[in-house]
C-alpha cells in the first residue's frame, strides 16, 4: 500500500474513532451516580433547589436525546457551555491546555536527544560499567512512581534547599520559568528510562543486523554506519513508545498537575468529572481521542518512512 | 406614621438592650488575635491558598458554597451581620437592629457605608439583594433562610433605615442575616466579573480555579486593611498547599490535615492556628423507619460509642469530644447535661430491649469530607461489642449529601458551625428542608416557635433547654465530637484569630491581618 492511501485510510478510521470515543464517554459519565444538579447544590442540599437546577439544565431530557443535541452542536464547532459555571466549554480548555502543552512540550523537547543519547551510548558499549550503571539508574527510576518522585525531589530540591520553587501556585509559567525546571524533571524520569532502553535494545538489534552487517562491509564509516543506518531501524520500537507518551504528556499528568498546582487538562478533567459537568468532560474527551489518533497516526508514518525494512517485511 | 401603629415603643426598647450586648462583642473577638508580633504595621501582600472548585468557581457572592468562595466574597463584600466566635451575630453593615414586641417587624440602620464606585450603601440596595435571592425560581443557597422575609411588605423607610415584616415571629433573625450567601450587593447587579462590593478590599483581578487578587480599601467603614494587597491562590492538594507555604510562596495556607500540622509545628518554619468548634462529626439516623424507629436502638448507639476514641483516632487530637448536641461552646448550648460516656452493658440492653441483637445494618459513609469513613469504620468495630454488625458502605463523595438525604437509614454526617437555631430550623422541624434525620415532631416544632416568639432572654434559654433534652434522649444526631479547623501561616503572619471558627466572622478575615 502506498503511504497517501494508507494515511487516508487512517484518516478516515480516526474521523470514525472521535465520535465513537464521544458516546462511550458520554454513557459512561451519565452512568456515574448523580448530576450536577446535585453537585452544585452542595452540602445538605434541599431538595427542591435540586429539582429547579436539574429543570434549568435541561438534564431531566433523556440522555440520547441530550447526546444527539450536543453531538450536532459540536459537528458545527459549539461545544456549548459549563453546566456548572459560567464560561464555554472551549474557553474552558483552551485555557486549561496552555500550561499542558508548554509542559508536555518542553518535556519532549528534552526526552527525544536525551533517550537516544544514552540509549546509543549504552548499546555502543555493551556489558561496559557504563552501561551496566546506565542500565541499572533506569531500571531503578523506572519503577518509582511520578508521585513519589515528585514528593521527594520538592522536599529535597525546594522546601530544604530552596533551590527551586515547590509548586506553580499564583504564577503563570512563562512569566516564572523557574517553576517548570521540578515538574518536568519528574516528567522526564519515566519516559526517558522506557525509551532509551528501547534504543538500546534496538541498537543492539540492528548493529548485529544483516542489513547493517553489509553497509559495513562496503566501507562506510563506524559513525555513518550507526547514525544514518543502525540509529533510523533501532529507533523504530521506540516511535511507537514515544507517541504513547505524548499521548500521556497532553492527557495531563493529573498527579503531576497536582503536585505542582499546574491548572492543566487532566486537573480539569478530574473537577469535571467530579461535578458532573459532561460538556466539558465531552469537550475533553474530543480533545483526547483526537491526539490519540493523530499521533498514533503520525508515529505509524514516521515507522514507516525511517525504516524501510519494517514496511519491507509487512 | 403606619411604623408608630405596628410597633409597641415598649417592645423596641427592651430588645434593643440585647442588640446592644451584641453590639459591643465584635470589638472584643477582633482583640482576641492569637498572634502578637508588636504594633500592626500596613503594607505588603497577603498570599493565601485554599482547595477551590476549578474552572466552576464564580464570584457572586450569593452562590458561594466553597470555602475559597466565601473568603473571597469576604474580602470583597458585607453582609448585614456575621456570626461571633459563639455563633451570636454580630451588627456587621446593619449597625443595629429593633424588632417590634411581636418580633415581626424588625428596624435595621445601616451603618455608613459606601460600595467600592463610591455609591452609599443604601436600604435599597439591602431589598434588592435579599430580593435576588428569594425570587421564585432561584437557586441560591441562603433562600430557605431569608425565606421568612415578606419582601413584599418590607420597605425602605431612608437611605439608611430598613424596615422588614416577617411571615411569622422571629427573635433570632439577625442569625438569618448572617447566613452565608446573604452578602449586600449595589442595586440592579447581575454581573460578577468585576464586583463591585462593600468589603474592605477591592476587586483586581480573577481567574477561576486560580487565583484571585485584590487591593486595600482605603474607605473601609470598619478601619482601612493593614495589607495592600491580598491574593487567594487555588491548590487543591493539601501536600501542595503545605510546600508552597514552606517555599514561601504563600504566606497562608488553609485547611491542613492533623498530621502535617503536627510535623511542621515542631519544626517551627510555621505557625499552626487550630481554630476550636469549627467541624462537628456525627451520625444520623432516619427515626421514622426502622430500625432506627425504636428510640432504645437510638439510645444503644448513644451509649456504645466511645468518643474519646474517636476524638484520638479520627481528629489525632485536633479537636474535642461532644455530648451527641450540636453546637458545643455556641449560645444555648446545654451543657450542664452530663456528659456521656461508652457504656457497653447499658448498650446491650437496650439493643436487647429493641430487639436489635445480632441485627445487620447499612451504615452509608464517604470520603466526602475527611474523617467520616475513618469515624465510621471504627465505630463499625465498637458495634461488634454489644453484638451490633453495622455494615459500612462507602459511597460515591461527590453526591453523598444528596444520596443519604433520601435513602438508608445510619449514616456519617457533619455539619460545619451555625447558631442553634439554624440548626434546628434547617434540620429539625417538619418543614426543615434538609431534615437528613426525618426527625418530624409538631410538640418538637412547637418548642422552636415558642423559643422564636418571645422577648424574655431566660425563656427562650429554658426553651432551648426542653429542645435539646429531647434530642439528648432520642433524637436522631449523634453528634460524638467537633475537630479544629486547621489553616497555617509564615512567621511573620499576624492578627489570625485562633478563637474564631470556620466561617465566622473572624475566620478569613484578612483585614485585620498584618504582615510583620
Amino acid at each position: 500500500m502506498t503511504l497517501p492511501s494508507y494515511v487516508a485510510r487512517r484518516t478516515l478510521l480516526g474521523v470514525i474513532q472521535v465520535p465513537l470515543v464521544m458516546c462511550g464517554v458520554f454513557f459512561l459519565a451519565e452512568a456515574l451516580p448523580g448530576d450536577a444538579a446535585v453537585t452544585i447544590a452542595g452540602d445538605n442540599p434541599d431538595p427542591a433547589i435540586i429539582a429547579v437546577l436539574r429543570e434549568r439544565l435541561g438534564l431531566n431530557e433523556p440522555a440520547w436525546h441530550r447526546l444527539g443535541d450536543w453531538l450536532a452542536a459540536a459537528l458545527h464547532g459549539d461545544f456549548g457551555q459549563s453546566l456548572v459555571g459560567p464560561r464555554s466549554v472551549v474557553d474552558i480548555i483552551a485555557s486549561a491546555a496552555g500550561p499542558t502543552l508548554l509542559l508536555a512540550g518542553l518535556t519532549l523537547v528534552l526526552l527525544i536527544p536525551l533517550s537516544v543519547g544514552l540509549g546509543v551510548l549504552a548499546a555502543n558499549r555493551e556489558g561496559s560499567r557504563l552501561d551496566r550503571l546506565i542500565t541499572s539508574t533506569t531500571l531503578g527510576l523506572y519503577s518509582a512512581p511520578e508521585f513519589a518522585m515528585g514528593l521527594l525531589i520538592v522536599t529535597v530540591f525546594a522546601v530544604q534547599l530552596r533551590w527551586l520553587p515547590p509548586t506553580a501556585v499564583g504564577t503563570s509559567l512563562l512569566s516564572n520559568p523557574a517553576v517548570l525546571v521540578i515538574p518536568v524533571f519528574v516528567l522526564l524520569l519515566r519516559p526517558i528510562c522506557s525509551l532509551s532502553r528501547l534504543i538500546r535494545a534496538g541498537m543492539i538489534d540492528a548493529q548485529r543486523s544483516e542489513y547493517v552487517r553489509h553497509v559495513r562491509r562496503i566501507g562506510l564509516s563506524p559513525t555513518r554506519v550507526r547514525f544514518a543506518h543502525a540509529l533510523p531501524n533501532a529507533v523504530t520500537p521506540a516511535i511507537q513508545q514515544l507517541a504513547r507518551t505524548i499521548d500521556w504528556l497532553v492527557g495531563g499528568v493529573i498527579v503531576i498537575e497536582a503536585i505542582f498546582v499546574v491548572p492543566g487538562l487532566g486537573t480539569t478533567l478530574v473537577q469535571a468529572v467530579a461535578a458532573r459537568d459532561l460538556p466539558v468532560i465531552q469537550g475533553l474527551a474530543v480533545v483526547f481521542a483526537t491526539t490519540t489518533v493523530l499521533v498514533n497516526l503520525a508515529a505509524d508514518v514516521a515507522a514507516r518512512v525511517l525504516s524501510p525494512t519494517a514496511e519491507a517485511g509487512r | 406614621m403606619p411604623y408608630e401603629s405596628v410597633l409597641n415603643r415598649r417592645g423596641f426598647l427592651g430588645l434593643a438592650a440585647a442588640g446592644a450586648t451584641a453590639a459591643v462583642l465584635p470589638g472584643c473577638a477582633g482583640e482576641t488575635a492569637s498572634s502578637t508580633g508588636g504594633q500592626p504595621r500596613s503594607g505588603g501582600r497577603l498570599r493565601a491558598a485554599f482547595a477551590g472548585g476549578g474552572a466552576a468557581e464564580v464570584l457572586d457572592p450569593h452562590k458561594t458554597s466553597l470555602y475559597v468562595e466565601i473568603a473571597r466574597a469576604k474580602a470583597l463584600f458585607d453582609k448585614l451581620a456575621d456570626y461571633g466566635s459563639d455563633m451570636t451575630p454580630q451588627p456587621r453593615l446593619a449597625e443595629r437592629w429593633e424588632p417590634s414586641a411581636d418580633l415581626r417587624t424588625w428596624r435595621i440602620t445601616l451603618r455608613q457605608a459606601t460600595f467600592h464606585d463610591g455609591r452609599p450603601v443604601r436600604a435599597r440596595d439591602v431589598l434588592a439583594s435579599f430580593a435576588r435571592i428569594v425570587e421564585p425560581g432561584s437557586t441560591f443557597r441562603a433562600k430557605s433562610s431569608l425565606a421568612v422575609i415578606d419582601l413584599a411588605n418590607s420597605r425602605a423607610i431612608d437611605d439608611r433605615t430598613v424596615e422588614f415584616r416577617l411571615k411569622r415571629p422571629y427573635a433570632e433573625f439577625p442569625n438569618a442575616l448572617a447566613t452565608i450567601g446573604t452578602a449586600i450587593i449595589p442595586e440592579g447587579t447581575t454581573n460578577f466579573d468585576r464586583p463591585i462590593g462593600s468589603g474592605p478590599f477591592k476587586f483586581s483581578s480573577f481567574a477561576p480555579g486560580r487565583s484571585f487578587v485584590a487591593t486595600r480599601n482605603p474607605d473601609y467603614w470598619d478601619g482601612t486593611p493593614y495589607l495592600d494587597e491580598l491574593e487567594i491562590v487555588v491548590t487543591n492538594d493539601e501536600a501542595a498547599r503545605v510546600n508552597a507555604l514552606l517555599g514561601r510562596q504563600v504566606e497562608y495556607a488553609h485547611d491542613l490535615t492533623p498530621t502535617s500540622a503536627r510535623t511542621h509545628e515542631q519544626s517551627g518554619q510555621l505557625q499552626v492556628h487550630r481554630l476550636p468548634l469549627s467541624n462537628f462529626q456525627g451520625l444520623a439516623m432516619k427515626v421514622d423507619r426502622p430500625p432506627f424507629n425504636r428510640p432504645e436502638l437510638r439510645q444503644a448507639l448513644f451509649h456504645l460509642v466511645d468518643r474519646d476514641e474517636l476524638v484520638r483516632s479520627v481528629f489525632q487530637g485536633s479537636g474535642q469530644l461532644c455530648n451527641d448536641l450540636y453546637g458545643k461552646g455556641y449560645r444555648y448550648y446545654a451543657g450542664s447535661l452530663p456528659q456521656r460516656n461508652q457504656d457497653l452493658d447499658r448498650a446491650r440492653a437496650l439493643v436487647k430491649q429493641a430487639g436489635a441483637e445480632g441485627m445487620t445494618i447499612d451504615f452509608d459513609t464517604s470520603e466526602a469530607s475527611t474523617g467520616l469513613k475513618e469515624a465510621a469504620l471504627a465505630i463499625s468495630d465498637q458495634a461488634r461489642k454489644i453484638g451490633l454488625n453495622l455494615n459500612v458502605k462507602l459511597g460515591t463523595k461527590d453526591t453523598y449529601w444528596a444520596d443519604i438525604a433520601k435513602n438508608g437509614v445510619l449514616a456519617s454526617y457533619r455539619s460545619g458551625g451555625m447558631p442553634l437555631e439554624s440548626h434546628i430550623s434547617q434540620r429539625l422541624l417538619t418543614t426543615s428542608t434538609t431534615n437528613n434525620t426525618k426527625w418530624q415532631r409538631p410538640g418538637f416544632d412547637a418548642l422552636y416557635y415558642q423559643a422564636q416568639s418571645t422577648t424574655d432572654e431566660a425563656r427562650r434559654a429554658e426553651l432551648y433547654l426542653q429542645i435539646q433534652q429531647q434530642l439528648f434522649d432520642e433524637g436522631g444526631f449523634l453528634w460524638w465530637g467537633v475537630s479544629d479547623w486547621i489553616v497555617a501561616s509564615a512567621s511573620n503572619v499576624n492578627g489570625i484569630s485562633a478563637q474564631a471558627p470556620a466561617n465566622t466572622l473572624d475566620w478569613a478575615r484578612y483585614d485585620k491581618v498584618w504582615l510583620a
